[in-house]
């Protein structure tokens, strides 16, 4: 699930020449903003069929968090 | 269980009035240059929207609708048995602006008049409220009037808000014929998400002071507002709705025992493109049965709904059954399936 992840991530936020892996700290990319949490709160919903409250987004950190918390989600 | 069924009660006429002042999101403030924001109006969809002049409140716009309503489908302002005014923008804190718009539309003195206090889900709880009214046999028909001026509740320098909102008015005609059918409501309230959206001042909690006046900057974003000035949490309104939302529209489709295809048009609250954008794909709903004016209105709160049937649907709406979903500030939330019947709609009002 981990590439196809980054690639949707990748996709949502249009990001071509930065290199994302799991260990990537999301909110330190450089276009990172309050659109960009939308979107991938939205891509997740739509891609995933899961829901990440605002209070659960706060605590992830790298995108290997996210991909944990969907699974988590997705039991 | 809050869902509710009716049978033989419905809107025969329509109309919406917008202040003629139209408001170009790119150029709308001093405060953000257009490259800052240009990524957050194509998000919310919004290019421009209506703004009332300052001697024009939301009862205003109201009579300029229902004044066409009565005027085009001649009927006798005595015939009229009660009148709903729903609005979070009153012309005072008192008295109720439905009974101020009971005088001046010439109803008689023994109308029911009352406001109703919601946002976003207010065309569905008026709805609801006018077709339980008329189940009593001594109520004729019923005015339901929705009315905002959001421009004034939120800050031109935050981002989060100020480029969402506008004004309007509509009015409903509540009539009963054996023709309209069954109709079906689901309403809900959850008030553990009251800081979703919220005016904190102003009211007794927290009246109004010279520092409930005072802007600051509330956020790293440098977003800037008052006390008195709404606010909105975008995240959790969005990870709320797109929660409960789908869930309530398959609860009414469950209780009218109906199923997705045989509704003609979704009428979802206009709350931003990116939301119900999600909502139409998320559903699965075809983008055509989905009409919508957030491009040229922006979200006019619980006006959006009627807003959108008035300047979408004008000669299509004959005999069409509708899902309507109205959602937001509460949290509030309901749906409704209705039969259009013959339903009459008045060309769009500019004040």
């Amino acid at each position: 699930m981990e590439e196809k992840f980054i690639l949707d991530f990748k996709e949502t936020l249009e990001i071509q020449n930065q290199e994302i892996s799991g260990e990537t700290r999301f909110r330190d990319l450089e276009n990172w903003d309050s659109l960009s949490f939308l979107s991938i709160l939205a891509m997740i919903d739509e891609e995933y069929n899961v829901i990440i409250e605002g209070n659960d987004f706060q605590k992830l950190v790298t995108i290997n968090d996210l991909i944990s918390e969907i699974k988590k989600k997705q039991v | 269980m809050s869902t509710l069924k009716f049978n033989g009660v419905g809107i025969r006429a329509l109309a919406a009035c917008v202040p003629a002042r139209v408001i170009r999101n790119l150029t709308y403030t001093d405060h953000f240059r257009p490259e800052e924001i240009s990524q957050v109006i194509e998000k919310i969809g919004v290019i421009e929207r209506r703004f009332a002049d300052d001697a024009i409140c939301s009862s205003d716009l109201c009579y300029e609708a229902a004044s066409k309503i009565l005027l085009e489908n001649a009927i006798d302002p005595k015939e009229i048995d009660a009148l709903l005014f729903v609005s979070q923008t009153p012309d005072y804190r008192m008295p109720a602006t439905s009974i101020i718009l009971q005088n001046r539309l010439g109803l008689r003195i023994d109308t029911i008049a009352f406001d109703i206090n919601l946002g976003c889900s207010g065309f569905i709880y008026g709805l609801a409220v006018a077709f339980s009214l008329m189940g009593n046999s001594g109520i004729r028909k019923i005015l339901l009037l929705n009315g905002e001026t959001r421009s004034r509740v939120y800050s031109s320098k935050d981002r989060q808000a100020a480029f969402l909102f506008g004004d309007a008015g509509s009015a409903a005609l509540i009539d009963r014929s054996e023709s309209f059918g069954e109709s079906f409501f689901s309403l809900n309230s959850d008030g553990s998400k009251e800081d979703y959206i919220k005016v904190m001042a102003g009211g007794s909690r927290y009246p109004t002071s010279l520092q409930t006046m005072t802007e600051r900057v509330v956020d790293e974003n440098g977003n800037i507002r008052s006390d008195e000035h709404g606010f909105m949490r975008g995240g959790d309104v969005f990870t709320f709705v797109i929660k409960a939302v789908p869930a309530d529209i398959n609860r009414i489709l469950n209780f009218a025992e109906t199923d997705i295809k045989s509704i003609d048009y979704y009428i979802l609250h206009q709350a931003n493109k990116f939301i119900n954008d999600h909502l139409i794909r998320k559903l699965k709903l075809e983008q055509e049965k989905v009409p919508s004016t957030i491009h040229k209105f922006g979200n006019t709160s619980s006006v959006s709904i009627p807003l959108t049937i008035v300047s979408e649907l004008k000669n299509m709406a004959k005999g069409k059954k509708l899902l309507l979903s109205g959602f937001g500030v509460g949290m509030s939330w309901g749906s409704c399936i209705i039969n259009l019947d013959k339903l009459l709609i008045s060309e769009l009002v500019e004040l």
